[in-house]
This record gives C-alpha cells, structure tokens and sequence, in this order.
C-alpha cells in the first residue's frame, strides 16, 4: 500500500466512526432524516459563509454551516409543532429549501467558486491527501484527518460525559424532563454536533456518504444489539468495515470511493437484515415456520387426546382422517405426523396413531394454556 | 413524615395547544399520604395535567405547589410513572438499567450510576417481582412485566409524592393486584399517590380520593362523597352506562369516545 491509499483509508475510518457517534442516537430518535436535512442544508451556511469572510479555508465556514444545521433543526420543530405536518414532511419542506438557495446563491454569485455540485454530493476522498496541513515547515499529513479527527475527539467527548443523560432523554424524555435533565438543551446539542460533524466530514466524502454513515451502521448495529453500549461500538465498527470495503472496492472497479463506501453500507445493512440472529428476517422466517409445526403438532396431539379410548378412536386416529377432521391436506397431514413421531409425542401402530406419554402431556399443557 | 403542607396544590391552572385550551382553570388540592385517582374521558387532559404540574408541558397559566415549595425546588420529593405506551420498548437496554434512570436525578449531571445504585435497582426489581428479569432486553418482558419494571423505576426514587400515568392499565388481573398492593404499601409509607385510572369500577376499591376530569375539574374530594353517578354523567357528557352494583356507586368500562385522542402527534 502507498502512502496516499493508507492516508485514504484513514481518513475515510475517522469519518465513519465520528460519524456513527451521534448517528446512533440519531437512528434511537427516530430521526435519521435528520441527518439528510442537516448534511444538505449547511451549504447554505458554507456559502454564506464564504460570502462573509471571502475565502473557503476559514474555521469560521464550520460556525456558519454549524448555526444552518441548528436553524434547520429549530424549522423542523416549529413546522412540527404546528400540529398540520408531521416530523418526516417537516424535514423533507425545510432542507430542500434551504439547500436550494445555497445553489442559488453559488450560481449567482460566485460561479468561479470551488464549489460544485458533484463535490457536494459525492466529495472526492481520492484527493483527501492531497490537502496537506503543513507547518514550520513540516507535514502533519492530510488536512482532513485532522479535521475530523478532532471532531471524533469532541463526538466522543460528548458522549462520554452525557451518556447518561442522552440515553434518558433518548429513552423517556418524559422523565428526563421531570428529572431536570432538558432534553431539549440535550437535542440542539445532539444537533450541534451532527452539523458540525457533517460540515466537517462535506469536504472530504460529500453529504451522501455523510448520511449513509450516520444511519447505516447504526442501523445495521441496532439489528444485532440489546444494549445501547454495544450498539454503540458495533456502529462505529460497522462504520469503519464499510470505510475499508468501500475503499478497496472502489480500487478494484476503478470507481468513485465514496459511492462504493455508501453502496458498501447498504449491502452490509442487508446481509445483517437478512441474517441476524434474533431480529433478522431468515431468524424471523424460521420462528414462524417452527410455529407453525410446533401449533400443527399440539393440534394434532390434542385431537388424539380426545378421541382416546373412545369407541370411535380407530376411525379417528387414522393419518387420512385428519384431513376431514383438522382441515389438512394429505401430504401436510402426513408431515405434521412425522414431525409428531420424530419428536417422540406419536406412535404409528399399524395405519394407527396413538399418543405416547410425551405426547399426552403435549396435550394436556396446551389445553391447560388456554 | 406527615407534612403540614399539601403534598399538591393546583392553582388556576390552564394549558393550551395553539390557544385551544385542553386544561381550563383546574384548581385542586391533594393531601398528603392519600391515594388518589384521576378519571375522566379520552382528551380530558389527564396526561397533560400530570406533565404539566412536573414542568413537561409549560402551562399558559397558574400555579403549582408540592409540599409547599415550587416544582423545581421539590423535585427530589417526586416520582413519576409515565404511560407505558410512551416510549419505545425496543430500545437497546435492559430492565435493570430502566429501573437505575429513576436513581439519575439523584446522581445530578454527568455521574454515572455505580456498584452502590445497581443494588438499589435490584432491590426495586425484587419488590416487583421481577428480580429474575433483570438482565432481560425490555423488548421481551410483556406488557405487565414493563408495568412493574416502571413501578420499579419508581420506587428507587424513594419519593413522597408519585405521579402515575395509567400504570394499571393493559396488565392481567393477577398483576393488577399485586401492583395495586404495592400503591397502598407506598401509602403505608406515608407516600401520597395519584394515579390516572381507566376503570371506573375500581376507583372506589383503590382510591380513597379522586379528580374527575374534562378540560375542567369537575370534582374531587373522598371517593364517597364525590364519585356520584351525578358528577361521572357531568364528566362523561352523559355516555356511561350506569349500572349500580351493591354499594359501588358506579360502573363503566368504557370511557366514551370522546374529542380527540389525548396525544397531539
């Protein structure tokens, strides 16, 4: 590996994990759009911003694209409030908006700016080394490592020392508020920090890689966690497995790294849909259909039970009545049998099934259950 | 500790969403070490009512007095069991670490819970009859099991006054009761509290006091004198079917559709 693809790759893995930080309370809120409104609508803030201060290489553009990214959040919550749209409709009026006179504003005045909409969207990590931070003379490596890595720093700050408090007012914020805890002080802030996070990481991977870290390892995470520490790290780990895939697809097609990390994300979220142990939909496919064949075996063991020692009990108890009687076709009638001998609650004694002592108490429970 | 204060005093108090009022003018006194029950149909704005005396909501106007002093200054001395349906039970987290949020306030800022709490904590999941869960993903406990964990949560805030949002409500009877037996031990220890409550049949076997509400008060005082079959067809707008049983003055189940729902999603 070259020097620029290590520098890539470290990037890309500080981006994710400070990303996957305030994205895993994002996903518990039930507010990961969020994270699309914010990321889009801090171009306003940027441009405005370089209207301001007149240069792009300004710390000043990150208070700028900061306060947008709050201002977007406080829309969001007034619009909400009225009672006439709801939080989902609120964020898909406001970033739009506010995005679009950003565009505006670029195309009008400042057509010579480096600012184009491809960058936006998609950023360019390839020339994320190329961005240097030099002084005294000597090279500190790429500028954004150190960017973002400071926002890492100050995500995990956050976290840390509000923990506590961010799960409460997660969780219940009923209580929080009861409690003195402010969650809403708690949620600008939450906010400030995913503005700052996305203005921060625009530059190097563009505002869909951004929303695609923040809501898709979290996401993935919160499939295969029940605790919220674990979820936590799982983000942060998923974000950096996606990171480092993402790269070395890209190197492999000879595509865009930002669009293979976030195609990485989305294909990484569906295997773990798919096969996740408790909440994954094969895990999910397979508790109904052992159901199914559990609920199938008790009915069959509870007919059995009744027709016992009955006069009747030979035309009964016979594989081809349970088809008139249970409401089975033949080959699943023969099935459900077979599952009922195998797992030893019937007996076939010549064309006639009889429950054994397993079977009996099979029986005897489901009927005391209901 | 008996108080010479109210545990609660409500003065004037009025809430509104967008002007529309949805608590009038509610003026009401709670004395301490009593259990008292609020009714009163869907949109009646008991949920609001608790939320705004606990400072959620912010009210439009009026007052509020626990133990004499304001909200703030006596928020150590409360409790709160908010509805179960309030928050979403798939969150990552298990039933003893619902119970240690009751025990955040204490800790102040920033303090994380230690070796000390998680003991309070279990010891709360054992008087609920839930020890055996608590290590459980809340998301697995039924809906009866994540009303005792609640309870629990509670009791760790060793409180002198509980507010409950409908903590009886969607369990068992078995669950029912035995979270009912731990209300009167809460007043055994002269703890006051008031709960909201959906069935109008036990309010006189559990409450010895109650607030019947719509928007307005419309009366409150010892279950015998106020819950008359008079006062619940001025709470309920004339909609409960009324069958008198023995002594218990009244009987309903179904509180009458009525207004809006009491969220404002």
């Amino acid at each position: 590996m070259s020097l620029p693809q290590i520098e890539i790759q470290l990037v890309a893995t500080v981006v994710a994990v400070a990303c996957a930080l305030p994205g895993t309370f994002l996903v518990l809120r039930r507010m990961g759009m969020m994270s699309d409104a914010i990321s889009h609508a801090i171009l306003l803030g940027i441009v405005v911003g370089v209207f301001i201060v007149g240069t792009l290489h300004s710390p000043l553009l990150i208070v700028a694209a900061a306060l947008t990214g709050l201002l977007t959040a406080a829309l969001v919550e007034t619009i909400n409030s009225t009672g006439q749209v709801k939080e989902d409709a609120a964020i898909g009026l406001v970033f739009p908006v506010l995005f679009s006179i950003g565009v505006i504003l670029i195309a009008k005045f400042a057509g010579d700016m480096h600012l184009d909409t491809d960058a936006v969207l998609l950023g360019e990590l390839a020339f994320a080394p190329f961005n240097r931070l030099t002084a005294f003379g000597l090279d500190f490596g790429p500028r954004a490592l150190w960017t973002m890595g400071g926002v890492l720093v100050l995500n995990a700050l956050f976290l840390a020392l509000f923990y506590k408090e961010l799960k409460l007012a997660t969780f219940d914020p009923g209580l929080a508020a009861s409690l003195g805890f402010r969650p809403r002080v708690l949620h600008y802030a939450l906010m400030g920090l995913v503005s700052l996070t996305a203005v921060s990481a625009f530059d190097a991977v563009g505002s869909i890689l951004v929303v695609a870290l923040m809501v898709g390892p979290p996401m993935t995470a919160y499939l295969l966690s029940d605790r919220l520490e674990w979820m936590i790290s799982l983000s942060a780990a998923f974000g950096v497995l996606n990171a480092i895939a993402g790269y070395w697809g890209a190197h492999l097609l000879d595509v865009s790294i930002a669009g293979t990390m976030a195609t990485t994300t989305g294909l990484v979220f569906g295997l773990v849909l798919l096969g996740a142990p408790e909440r994954g939909l094969i895990a999910q496919w397979r508790r109904t259909r052992r159901q199914k064949w559990q609920f199938a075996v008790k009915m069959l063991a509870i007919h059995l039970r009744q027709h016992e020692n009955t006069p009747e009990a030979a035309r009964e108890c016979q594989v081809d009545h349970l088809q008139e009687h249970l409401n089975w076709d033949g080959p699943f009638a023969e099935r459900v049998v077979e599952r009922a001998v195998s797992r030893g609650s019937v007996r076939r004694e010549n064309g006639h099934l009889r429950l054994t002592d397993e079977g009996r108490e099979v029986a005897q429970e489901a009927a005391t259950q209901t | 500790m008996p108080d010479a204060d109210p545990a609660l005093t409500v003065r004037d108090l009025t809430v509104a969403y967008n002007e529309e009022p949805v608590l009038w003018d509610i003026d009401w006194t709670v004395p301490a070490g009593t259990l008292t029950g609020i009714v009163g149909p869907n949109g009646a704005g008991k949920t609001t009512l608790l939320q705004a005396i606990l400072g959620i909501e912010t009210p439009a106007a009026g007052q509020v007095r626990i133990f004499g002093q304001s909200y703030e200054a006596a928020r150590d001395r409360v409790g709160y069991v908010p509805q179960r349906g309030s928050v979403d039970w798939d969150f990552p987290t298990d039933a003893l670490d619902v119970v240690l949020m009751g025990l955040y306030g204490r800790l102040g800022w920033i303090r994380r819970p230690g070796a000390e709490e998680k003991e309070e904590a279990h010891a709360a999941l054992e008087q609920v009859g839930m020890a055996d869960y608590a290590d459980r993903q809340i998301s697995q406990l039924s809906g009866g099991q994540q009303q005792r964990v609640f309870l629990a949560r509670a009791l760790v805030q060793e409180a002198d006054l509980y507010f409950m949002d409908e903590p009886l409500q969607g369990v068992d009877a078995t669950t029912e009761r035995a979270l009912f037996d731990l209300l009167r031990t809460l007043q055994q220890r002269d703890c006051t509290v008031v709960a909201v409550h959906h069935d109008l049949q036990t309010v006189p076997e559990y409450f010895d006091r109650v607030l019947l509400l719509n928007v307005r008060r419309i009366a409150s005082g010892p279950v015998e004198e106020v819950f008359t079959e008079e006062n619940l067809r001025r709470t309920y707008g004339g909609r409960v079917g009324f069958l008198r049983k023995n002594e218990s003055p009244i009987s309903d189940s179904a509180s009458a559709p009525n207004r809006k729902e009491e969220s404002r999603a």
